[in-house]
This record gives structure tokens, sequence and C-alpha cells, in this order.
């Protein structure tokens, strides 16, 4: 009962600080300057009589640019959301009231991150969805295993998530939000390093690319998803932004999994043995 | 430590470890370090059920550590404390616990209703009588008009009392009252007390953490004296305040013979010129005082026993170079 409570409150306060309003003004205002460019993207192909399958191939690019910035977007937003939520609460003692109450302390962290994976999950849904519904009005063109990639985005974020939350139980907001945006960073040139490494068959920078993923797997996750979403053709060319010459292996997404459930798990263990 | 002192300790100890039924706290030797520094050093304590307790000590002797610790909120690093027959800290018994933090923080996004709905439900409160009792208590604290207000707009004193109204929603067994009213004007610090006096009524266990002696002085039953993260002394508040009267006579036709006999029932008797001044422990002999002047041929103008506040005690007890 507690659990669901503090997962409302949650919910609640992100709306209640506006938060969550400031986040889907942001993503509609996204979606809407991604409707602009493909518009006059396809307008100016349709004028140059192209090729009907570079036609597609073009918004098919647009789509996952967007994607990527739907993912990027999405990470960052649950980032900045949750990182105040338990380092804030502790220093500034707001929750020695709700701990004192009849409910165990596991059940305030797995509340809290129920009503973040609510609010994520419903904002990436819209993105996806919206982003894909306009690139199919206006050129005929989704991305491929939508569900797959989906599912994929989201296990990103709730991983983020999770490590936000671990990190807010040890440190101050602040260092909580250095480290895990640091920890994106680190992933995201790990990430490029692997490409580069593979594109160049630099084996010690390949092996650098998967030790930063094993640090931290959130870009592995996006690069897998963007495999499985962008069409056959964009994957055949090598070093495009969304193509990977080294890609994750299904190991690694179980590695990611593993990582957030850990993650969430030290993260309930050490707030139930702390000091508040 | 003194042989009673042991034996303090270790009845308290048999206690703790089978916990008496007429207890609603009972600690032995908890204790807490933070890093290199001992925040309480072992802390043996009992209060009983139904009475309102007062925790006094300077800044820094432990006070509010010990009420973290009691609420669960703070492991101790040694020792043991039973709260209402329980381990502190057990998740069943704080349905039977209330508690108003040293500064009470919440969520200012919350109007005043709203934030006592919410505890109300992580107290587990069916709706329809936590709606009852939300009323009942914003007029308690005299927040009625103010339900509807997020607390970012409440002054300090407003938060103190909302404060207060959430630590009563579950009509609670024990209370830990940790600074009750600091920030309220003196109409507040009213409303405290006589909600303080009716939690007594009720049957309820106050324990209170307060700067203000003068507020313990009026609410509390026994107080007991922290200093360095240890009790030093434990008393009923009436008995403390009654006993060491000193009291000042102005009279004429005062002898030295005269002030010497009434060493026979007091201390630091002192005669100058047409005043004598001296100190009884009990306040029944002072009849027995008058009687012996006024048969010595004295004519007694003025006989004045003169209060001694529990600040003068806490100085007197505890001393005035601070705490830890």
């Amino acid at each position: 009962m507690g659990l669901w409570i503090m997962a409302g409150v949650t919910f609640r306060e992100a709306a209640r600080k506006k938060v969550l309003w400031m986040a889907l003004a942001a993503g509609l205002a996204f979606l809407a300057l991604f409707t602009t460019g493909l518009h006059y993207q396809i307008r100016d192909l349709a004028a140059r009589r192209m090729n009907p399958i570079l036609l597609k191939q073009v918004p098919g690019a647009m789509l996952m640019v967007g994607l990527y910035a739907i993912d990027l977007l999405t990470v960052v937003m649950t980032v900045l959301v949750a990182v105040d939520t338990l380092s804030g609460e502790i220093s500034s003692g707001t929750i020695q009231a709700i701990a004192t109450k009849p409910l165990p302390r596991y059940q305030i962290v797995l509340g809290k991150w129920l009503g973040f994976i609510v609010m994520m999950t419903a904002y990436l849904g819209l993105l996806v969805g919206g982003i894909n519904a306009i690139t199919y009005v206006m050129a005929h063109v989704t991305a491929r295993n939508v569900g797959q990639g989906f599912a994929l985005m989201w296990l990103e974020s709730v991983l983020l998530l999770s490590v936000t939350l671990f990190f807010g139980t040890h440190y101050s907001t602040l260092t909580n939000g250095v480290l895990a945006l640091g920890l994106v960073g680190l992933a995201f040139l790990g990430g490029w390093i692997e490409q580069i490494g593979a594109v160049t068959n630099t084996p010690s920078a390949v092996n650098v690319g998967i030790v930063a993923s094993l640090i931290m797997p959130s870009e592995a996750l996006w690069r897998r998803a963007a495999n499985d979403m962008q069409s056959p053709l964009a994957n055949v060319i090598n070093f495009s932004p969304f193509s990977s010459v080294s890609l994750p292996s299904s190991a690694m997404v179980m590695y990611a999994g593993l990582y957030t459930a850990l993650a969430l798990v030290f993260a309930i263990r050490r707030f139930s043995k702390r000091d508040l | 430590m003194t042989q009673a002192n042991e034996t303090a300790v270790r009845q308290s100890a048999e206690r703790a470890r089978a916990p008496a039924p007429d207890l609603a706290i009972a600690t032995y030797g908890l204790r807490k370090v933070f890093g290199d520094k001992v925040a309480v050093r072992g802390l043996t304590l009992e209060v009983p059920r139904g009475e309102v307790f007062g925790f006094l000590g300077p800044n820094g002797a432990g006070k509010s550590t010990s009420v973290k610790m009691l609420l669960g909120l703070v492991s101790p690093s040694r020792g043991q404390a039973i709260v209402l027959g329980q381990p502190a800290g057990d998740v069943r018994t704080r349905a039977k616990i209330g508690f108003l933090p040293e500064h009470f923080r919440f969520y200012d996004w919350l109007t005043g209703a709203e934030l006592l709905r919410l505890h109300g439900q992580l107290y587990g409160m069916s709706r329809s009588g936590l709606r009852q009792k939300i009323l009942e208590l914003l007029e308690l604290v005299r927040l009625t008009q103010h339900a509807d207000k997020n607390l970012r707009d409440f002054s300090k004193g407003m938060l103190q009392r909302i404060g207060l109204a959430q630590a009563l929603l579950n009509d609670p067994e024990l209370i830990f009252l940790d600074e009750p009213t600091s920030g309220l004007d003196p109409g507040g610090r009213r409303v405290v007390r006589d909600i303080i006096k009716a939690q007594r009524e009720r049957g309820a266990t106050v324990l209170l953490n307060s700067h203000l002696l003068s507020e313990v002085e009026v609410t509390c039953d026994r107080v007991a004296f922290i200093k360095h993260g240890e009790v030093i002394e434990t008393r009923e508040l009436k008995n403390l305040l009654e006993e060491q009267t000193t009291v000042r006579v102005r009279a004429a036709n005062l002898t030295a013979e005269m002030a010497a006999g009434v060493q026979k029932w007091a201390s630091g008797v002192s005669l100058e010129d047409h005043q004598l001044t001296f100190t009884v422990s009990s306040r029944e002999v002072l009849p027995q005082v008058l009687r012996y002047l006024v048969a010595g041929c004295a004519d007694v103008y003025e006989f004045t026993p003169q209060h001694l506040s529990l600040e003068d005690r806490f100085l007197e007890i505890v001393g005035s170079d601070g705490g830890l």
C-alpha cells in the first residue's frame, strides 16, 4: 500500500512542480520541429524526382536522428527529475516524517522508482509513438522493430533511473547528478571509441569501448536499439551514426538488465540501512 | 559511576531485555558514534506510559540523535532500545507513534490538507475516518482557513503547527515532539501546551525535547537531564522544583542567636541588617520556622519563599559549559 502511495506522490510532485508539463512541452516542441524539418525535406526531395528507394531512406535517416534525440532527451530528463528525490529529501530532513510512518523503507525507494517509471514510460511512449506516426503519415516510413527498440530505449532510462537512485542514497544531489550524467558521457565516448576501433580494426580500442560499456551500458543499449530500428540498407553502410560495426551482444543487453536490477537492489539496501 | 547508578543501569538493562508493559520507552546503554564523534555515550532511560517526559540538555548533548534512535531513523552503534514493547524502529509499532521532527519540512507543493491526507494514508487510515480527523486537527492547530494553501506559503509557525497535526493523525500512544514550539509565537506556544495536556489526558505518552525550559516546566511530569550523551539525572518535575527553596525574611528584632536556631531546619543561613536568608530542602518546614521566629519576638514584615525556576535547576545540574 505504502509503495503505491509513494509512487502516486512522486508522480504528483512532478506534475505539481510543472516538471512533467515542461518536459511534455519540450517533447511537443521537438515533434513540431521534426515535423517542420521533415515537411521541407520531403517537399524538396519530391521536387527533385529522386529514386523512390532513396526517397524512403532520407525520412528513415531523419527518423533515426529523431529517435536518437528522443533517447538522449529521455535519459537526461530521467536523471534530472530523479536526481534530487532521495539525496535532497535526506539532506533537508523531509524524509524523516515519511520514514517514521508504518511502511518499510524499501517501499519508499521502490514507490519512487515506480512513479518515475510511469512518467518516463509515458514520455518515451508519446515521443517514440509520435515521431513514428509523423513519419508514417508524411512519408509512409516507420522504424523497424519499434517494440523491440522501444524496450531497449526504455531499459536505458530505467538503468539510469536506478543508478541515480543508488547514488542518491549515498551522495548529495549535486554529486549524484555529476556522477550519473558523467557515466552517460563516459558510455557515449566509449561507444564511439569502440565503433572507430572496429572500423580501423584496432582491437584495443574496441576493448576500451567494451570496458566503458561494462562500466555504464546505456550507450550499448541505444546502439542495439538503433540497429534493430533502422533500415537494413542503412545498417549496411558502416560508420553511419547509427550503424554498429561492433554490435553490442545480447549478453550485453542482459548485463544491462542485471546492472539495473542490482542498482535498484543496492539503492534499497543502502537506504534501508543508512541513518536518516 | 556510583553504586546506586550501577544498580539503576543493571535494573534498566534487565527490563530492556524483558520489556515491561508499563514502559513506553526503555533504553539500555544506547550509544551512537559518527566517525570519531560520540553523539550519544550511553543512554539509559525509562519512560512510563502516560507520562509527559522532558528531555533536557545543552546543544549537542545528543538529544535529537537519541530521539532518532528511538524512532529507528538512526541505528545505534551499541545498546538496546525498546519502544512500546518492541525494538525501536519496528514497522508495525510505528503505527502507534507520532513524530514532529525538529525542523519540520515537507513537500512544499502540497496544501495543508493534502499533507495530512498523505500522512493519514501512510498510517493506513480509512478515507472517511481520515476526512473527519483532518478537519478536527486543522481546527485544533488553528489552520482551518489555511487548509487549501500550499505549504510554501506557510510561515514557520504554521509549518510547525501543521507538522504537529500530522504527528497526531493516528491518535498515537507515543508522541515524540522535537522542539515543538520553535518558531511559534506566544499564541502558538499556548496551542502546543494545550495539545500536550490533552494528549496526557487521553493517556498518551509524550517525549518532549525542548530548549524552552518554561514550556517543559508547565507541561512535563518528569525530566531527564542529558549531558555529553548520557542521562545525568532523571527527576519528577514537581519534586525537583519544590525542593531546595530559598526564603527571604524581612523582620525587626532579628538576632544572631535566632539565626543560629534556624539552622535546625535550614542551611545557608545569613543575617544582614533586618534581612534573614536561608534555604530549606522541604517547604513543609516553613511554618515551623516562621513560628520559631515569631516566638523569638521577631517582628516579621515579609516571609518570602523564592521560586527556583527549571532554568536555575538546569544550570545547577547540567552546568553552563554547554554540551559536547
